[in-house]
């Protein structure tokens, strides 16, 4: 029984937790409002509430459960080892099938399903985006802020849309010299849409390492955006776009950039599709030799060292939630920054500490969003450094923004770039 | 329910942002840490952001005859918090300012919203320490611990939070304001209000300022942990240090049960059939410390200590503290419910208390594993257990019965740290009499006459 099916699924943890508070000590959310219902043992408290019939579902309980970053820092600081990310993920998946999605979430989910024309109204966006989007010039990122308020303020700052997708501009068979390997390349729609210097960073480090990358056609949105918000059936069949997308071209393993891409790979393709004997089966196999970037680069095939050119950053790292907590990747993108010759690493005070992002809950809690960002670029600012390095592309919006709104010559990246970047340098000499 | 023209005074007072009148808002403060207790929903919870506006709810609800229940972070393991008549839950975590840190006269001056951790951090930055640290110190504020005098693992050596407290602002029952002591090491002014507000648990006045005493933080500390075969031979070790005139920092211990768990738990590296675990630690100048360090050994040995760990570094020392950090978590995650006692009982009797907690368990088929502050009595009996059990949950009543009238009997208290609340309240007479429960009664009366503030706790009405 998964999460995302019944409540019933969750009886145990919601018994494990002794109401002792600990979350407290970590959680973003709270640490800003200071009310009981922000923190883990406030929402746990409702779920029992709710299933002990004090309580129903109604609308404004759903956005009570809206108040989660899903960052997982409870999880770790638990004495009782409970794991609310599940709690919330049933709790969401709850409301969605008691009172429905929210109208404006329904359309979006249901444009990430239909992916071409998905891609078309993206494609389309590049053209015209600069109606709603007013450039801000700046040396390396294409970014913008909205031109009119659409209920998250004009601040928040925008990577611009790629005139060219990520996958329009690759075969999806990229092909080497003496492959030693052939892998897969799961974009995501960040990378793909917008952030395509993440991923063609991710190509050209494979290139260099001798493997084949391929990029499958087929592939589309993750449906981490539909399952935290518990829309599951979409979240389901995009699992099932994606499984069988990678399954037509099969691949030695295959490799996210991305952190919530990594998670859906990892772990959520296969709870979504638990009741589904096929596809769970295929989900095990893809999850079992799934890798995020930098893993992959440390533990699956270890990254040539030899060609490694100067570049001379000061690097501070931020953990990216799902990277670190989720997926238990924190030591590999540090082994691979520390490598690269010329490159300083000075670590932030709270590296672990969420940025606020959060996919949707930036959209929905946008104050509270960019309060927690604050705290993330105070933090940054402290390390004098000039580059920030993340492992994931929702991470380097929120950073970006912030650093920017505070004025600070940051440039953020995900590390697999100064790892390009340092390939690229040694050809140069 | 309350009258909408209450809400709507609450309302002008605070700004509606500070006045939750939702009920699923007002559900998340209808409990707080402590185990098998009912919940009971609020009428409204304020968050007020200055000593006024506090003055101001309180006169509201006054006027209108509300219960009023103070609240920091809802941590303390006593049903302190929970607004059993419904009414008014004053959350106080707004008013969450360090006003001053004083190094000429060592105090700090707080608002009660204050986490005990924040306030260390702030103040370790001049070499200075508050020492009082509950399990909870990274959430609890300073003035729910304060009302609930918590203590912690340095009690031994440096008191508990009433030791501590040199001023308070009060308001009270009436909406007046009055502060009380200050930054004086010596004040003999009239009755020390400040000790007497000091862990009455919300249910004189309401706390708005507080000032602290700090002390110079130790230079150097080490860490000793020694295993025993049999418990006795760990109660003389704990006297005989003390009898030695060496007053460690902290001197904690773990029962077999404990042991047995954590060991399964996080693999420490303690032998299973250890009856008893010493944990010490001595700090002060590094020249004191190494001195009281070789002492301690000697003593150990000579008590008969089956293995003695000495930590060269703070890795070792984390690697020593390690079963007993992971003490509460082992408990916690082997049941779903963690009742969690803290009767205590003068050092020289904890063998008795530690033997007669196990004759308790056995006699009502429970899991109860016991482990604390040895050095200052206050033991922490653990009852593993699940709520949903009724008949296991009747034993657990009995086993904590049994477990109080032990401690009174051993010439210890009902509770070292955690409080009355509502979880002891029952228990009062068995330690005062009917004639010391109706002294305090009277206390009560004369400074909130009509029970508003924290009612149903500690007191009952006649």
């Amino acid at each position: 029984m998964s999460v995302y099916n019944s409540l019933d699924s969750i009886t145990e943890e919601l018994h494990n937790c002794m109401k002792c508070g600990n979350c407290m000590e970590v959680c973003p959310i709270y640490k800003e409002t200071r009310q009981e219902v922000g923190v883990a043992r406030g929402k746990i408290s409702l779920v029992q509430y709710l299933l002990s019939g004090e309580l129903e579902m109604t609308e404004k309980l759903a956005d009570r459960f809206s108040l989660c970053t899903t960052c997982m820092a409870c999880n770790t600081n638990c004495p009782c080892g409970v794991r609310f990310d599940k709690i919330i993920l049933a709790a969401r998946a709850e409301a969605v099938r008691k009172k429905g999605l929210h109208p404006v979430k329904k359309i979006a989910f249901t444009a990430l399903k239909m992916q071409r024309m998905f891609d078309f109204g993206m494609k389309t966006g590049s053209i015209f985006q600069g109606m709603a989007l007013k450039h801000v010039p700046h040396k390396s990122d294409r970014i913008a802020r909205m031109r009119f308020d659409i209920g998250i303020g004009t601040d928040k700052v925008f990577p611009m849309l790629a005139s060219r997708t990520l996958r329009s501009e690759f075969p999806e068979v990229v092909k080497v010299k003496n492959p030693k390997m052939r892998v897969a390349f799961f974009t995501g729609c960040m990378i793909n849409y917008f952030y395509t210097d993440i991923g063609k960073a991710v190509v050209e480090v494979l290139k260099e390492n001798d493997i084949e990358v391929v990029i499958p056609k087929g592939q589309g949105c993750c449906g981490i955006p539909a399952s935290v918000n518990g829309d599951v059936h979409s979240a389901a069949a995009l699992a099932k776009r994606n499984l069988r997308a990678f399954e037509k071209l099969g691949a030695d393993a295959l490799v996210v950039a991305c952190s919530s891409g990594g998670t859906a790979w990892k772990h959520v393709f296969g709870e979504l599709l638990d009741n589904e004997p096929e596809f769970k089966a295929l989900a095990d196999k893809w999850a079992g030799k799934s890798y995020d970037i930098s893993e992959f680069l440390i533990k699956k095939v270890p990254f040539k060292k030899e060609g490694l050119g100067r570049v001379e950053r000061k690097v501070t790292y931020h953990d990216p939630c799902h990277l670190n907590r989720g997926q238990g990747v924190n030591t590999e993108p540090r082994e691979i920054l520390k490598s690269i010759p010329g490159v300083e690493l000075i670590e932030m005070k709270e590296p672990g500490r969420c940025c606020g992002m959060a996919g949707s809950f930036s959209l929905v809690h946008p104050d509270l969003s960019v309060q927690i960002s604050d705290r993330k670029t105070a933090d940054i600012e402290l390390t004098h450094t000039d580059t920030v390095a993340t492992g994931c592309p929702a991470c380097r919006l929120q950073l970006k923004s912030g650093v920017e709104n505070a004025g600070i010559e940051e440039e953020v990246v995900h590390t697999i770039q100064i790892l390009a970047e340092s390939y690229k340098n040694g050809k140069k000499k | 329910m309350l009258a909408r023209e209450v809400l709507q005074e609450l309302i002008q007072v605070l700004g509606a942002e500070n006045v939750l009148t939702e009920q699923e808002d007002l559900m998340t403060y209808a409990y707080d840490a402590t185990a098998a207790m009912k919940h009971h929903k609020p009428d409204v919870v304020v968050s007020p952001n200055s000593t006024e506006q506090v003055a101001e709810v309180v006169k509201i609800a006054a006027k209108n005859n509300i219960p009023i229940y103070p609240r920091g972070s809802g941590t303390n393991l006593s049903g302190g918090t929970i607004p059993i008549s419904g009414g008014i839950v004053l959350s106080m975590l707004n008013l969450n300012k360090i006003i001053e840190v004083d190094q000429d006269n060592l105090t700090a001056t707080v608002q009660p919203g204050v986490i005990i951790q924040t306030l260390n951090d702030e103040v370790v930055k001049h070499g200075l320490l508050y020492p009082p640290d509950p399990g909870t110190v990274k959430t609890a504020t300073m003035g729910g611990s304060l009302s609930e005098c918590s203590g912690g693992l340095r009690g031994l050596k440096y008191g508990v939070t009433k030791h501590y407290i040199m001023g308070l602002q009060i308001v009270l029952a009436n909406g007046e304001v009055i502060r009380w002591g200050g930054k004086t090491v010596k004040n003999v002014t009239g009755y020390d209000l400040v000790a007497l507000f000091t862990g009455a648990e919300g249910t004189l006045g309401i706390i708005t300022e507080i000032i602290v005493k700090l002390i110079p933080a130790p230079e150097a500390r080490k860490s000793i942990l020694a295993v025993f075969d049999d418990v006795d031979k760990a109660g003389k070790a704990i006297a005989s240090i003390i009898r030695n005139k060496i007053i460690p920092a902290t001197l904690e211990i773990m029962d077999n049960v404990t042991i047995q768990t954590v060991e399964n738990f996080v693999h420490a590296g303690l032998p299973m059939d250890a009856q008893a675990v010493l944990l010490i630690e001595v700090d002060g100048y590094k020249e004191v410390v190494e001195r009281e360090a070789v002492l301690v050994e000697q003593i150990l040995q000579e008590e008969q200590a089956v293995e003695i760990k000495i930590a060269k570094n703070d890795q070792e020392r984390d690697l020593l503290w390690l079963a007993r950090r992971r003490a509460l978590p082992a408990l916690a995650q082997k049941r779903p419910t963690t009742v969690l006692e803290d009767a205590t009982v003068p050092r020289s009797k904890i063998p008795d208390m530690i033997k007669a907690i196990r004759k308790i368990a056995e006699k009502h088929n429970l899991q109860i594993a016991t482990f604390g502050h040895a050095g200052d009595g206050n033991l922490h009996p653990t009852i593993l257990t699940d709520e949903r059990d009724e008949d296991e949950m009747k034993r657990v009543h009995l086993a904590v019965d049994e477990i109080f009238k032990t401690a009174i009997s051993l010439g210890g208290t009902l509770s070292g740290e955690h409080g009355i609340g509502i979880a002891k309240m029952g228990y009062l007479d068995w330690e005062f009499g009917e004639a010391g429960v109706a002294a305090m009664r009277r206390m009560k009366e004369a400074l909130d006459p009509n029970y508003l503030l924290n009612p149903g706790k500690i007191v009952r009405r006649d």
